[in-house]
């Protein structure tokens, strides 16, 4: 019984049908953001699950090329490993009674496969493109997790314990981490490193749509890429509400603090969405010297304030 | 109809390929993308890859040199794929008939959906040829 329960909490609330709702809505408030930066009107807010169903119902084309097990493999594998880190983030936010020792390290752990996911599934591609987009990706990669993982352990570092409930329950006692130093200079770590994460601008040289033509998205068709996408938008959901859980106290249902939450979360979003529309891209090079450079440096600097006790 | 074409309607993806045009068809695509039309109300948007393609958009003479790369992009679109032949020069090669270069309109090589003529075409004409290519569905 217990198993099933877990099932259903996996697959629909807060798994999969939930994630992929909210992050689809999320991905429409991109959209629509955007639109409005550039004075434009944009797409409806129905419009992402409209292009998911349509995306469903098109011809799958594999290259001739291509290692067919990796390259359709991999979104479903990148699919699962989001869905995952959005239902233990929620669970833990909902209940803090199902937190378990290492949970952070755990979610951290597993928001990396769906980048890992994209690697090989564009590596499988057989396209030039798609190639160099994955190396792209895999540089990036080794860029950002450095200073993401110091700008987490600074959390870990002032609640002294790597648990999710733990760390919700400090700010309730303590105040939210925003409200100290090294929570804020970490904050902005984060948010840097979830922008690339979520390969967003100015970072988002892996599938650069005006560069190289996708890069690792470029020989996906149909099902594929909708899986794809509903990868990109369970990740935009869960980016946010792991960042509210560390450094800002956490989401909840309960009562008027359900307005907050979503307060809290649009917020991360529309600063996500800013930063994203007032940027160029960058060179992976500029973008790997910007992460083990003055993110590390900054990171190092909060997790200094940390030990200090500030 | 089908909840896919349905949805198809809804979201069009234009992969937008120019096989010899002089640029002034391309600069009017833009136009569309601009505040003052913007063709995302509709869920349209440019893709930078054929596979992600519902509408291939083709603007200019077919050439020589373009002609097979023009047939295999055809053949990599994933179905159903509308095809658009734009400006004067896709309906029937313009001013450029008579080069020495170019092998005829596009509908001789590969099936043609709907024809937006001008040189260049307006925004407007453009908007009007993506509903009846959407409408024939």
């Amino acid at each position: 019984m217990q198993a099933f329960m877990y099932i259903v909490k996996y697959l629909v609330f807060p798994g999969f049908l939930f994630s992929a709702v909210a992050g689809l809505m999320t991905t429409w408030v991109d959209r629509k953001v955007t639109a409005r930066i550039q004075y434009r009107v944009g797409p409806p807010w129905y419009q992402p699950f409209v292009d998911t169903a349509k995306l469903l119902g098109k011809e799958v084309v594999v290259p001739a090329g291509a290692q067919h097990t990796g390259f359709l493999l991999m979104p479903i594998i990148g699919l699962a490993a989001a869905t995952l880190a959005s239902t233990i983030l929620w669970l833990v936010n909902l209940n803090p009674d199902t937190s378990f020792v290492g949970d952070t390290i755990v979610t951290l752990y597993i928001m990396t496969v769906p980048a890992i996911a994209l690697i090989i599934g564009g590596s499988a591609s057989a396209n030039p493109l798609g190639a160099l987009g994955a190396s792209r990706e895999m540089k990036l990669l080794f860029g950002y997790e450095l200073p993401l993982w110091i700008a987490v352990l600074t959390t870990v570092v002032k609640v002294q314990s790597f648990s999710f409930a733990k760390i919700l329950s400090y700010q309730d006692y303590h105040g939210v981490m925003l409200g100290s130093a090294s929570g804020v200079i970490a904050f902005i770590v984060a948010i840097l490193c979830s922008q690339a994460k979520l390969c967003f601008i100015p970072f988002d040289m892996a599938e650069a749509e005006t560069e190289i033509a996708g890069g690792t998205h470029i020989e996906y068709s149909g099902a594929p890429l909708a899986v794809l996408r509903l990868n990109t938008a369970i990740m935009y959901f869960v980016m946010p509400i792991f960042l509210i859980t560390l450094f800002w106290g956490g989401v909840s249902f309960i009562g008027w603090r359900i307005l907050t939450s979503i307060l809290k979360y649009v917020a991360i979003v529309v600063i996500m969405v800013l930063i994203k529309n007032t940027n160029p891209r960058v060179r992976i090079e500029q973008a790997v010297r910007f992460f083990w450079g003055p993110m590390f440096a900054l990171s190092v600097v909060a997790m200094i304030l940390a030990v200090l006790g500030h | 109809m089908s909840l896919a074409l349905k949805a198809l309607k809804k979201s069009p993806w234009v992969f937008h390929v120019n096989t010899g045009a002089c640029n002034n068809c391309d600069i009017e695509i833009l136009d569309c993308l601009t505040p003052r039309f913007d063709v995302e109300r509709f869920g349209v948007v440019l893709v930078g890859s054929v596979r992600h393609a519902d509408v291939l958009l083709i603007s200019g003479v077919v050439t020589k040199n373009i002609l097979p790369r023009l047939k295999r992009l055809y053949e990599a679109a994933p179905k159903p794929i509308k095809v658009v032949a734009f400006g004067a020069c896709g309906l029937r090669c313009g001013i450029f008939r008579d080069a020495y270069n170019v092998v005829g309109p596009l509908d001789k090589h590969i099936p043609v959906d709907a024809y937006i003529p001008g040189c260049p075409p307006k925004p407007e004409t453009i908007i009007s040829g993506l509903v009846k290519v959407l409408s024939s569905l």
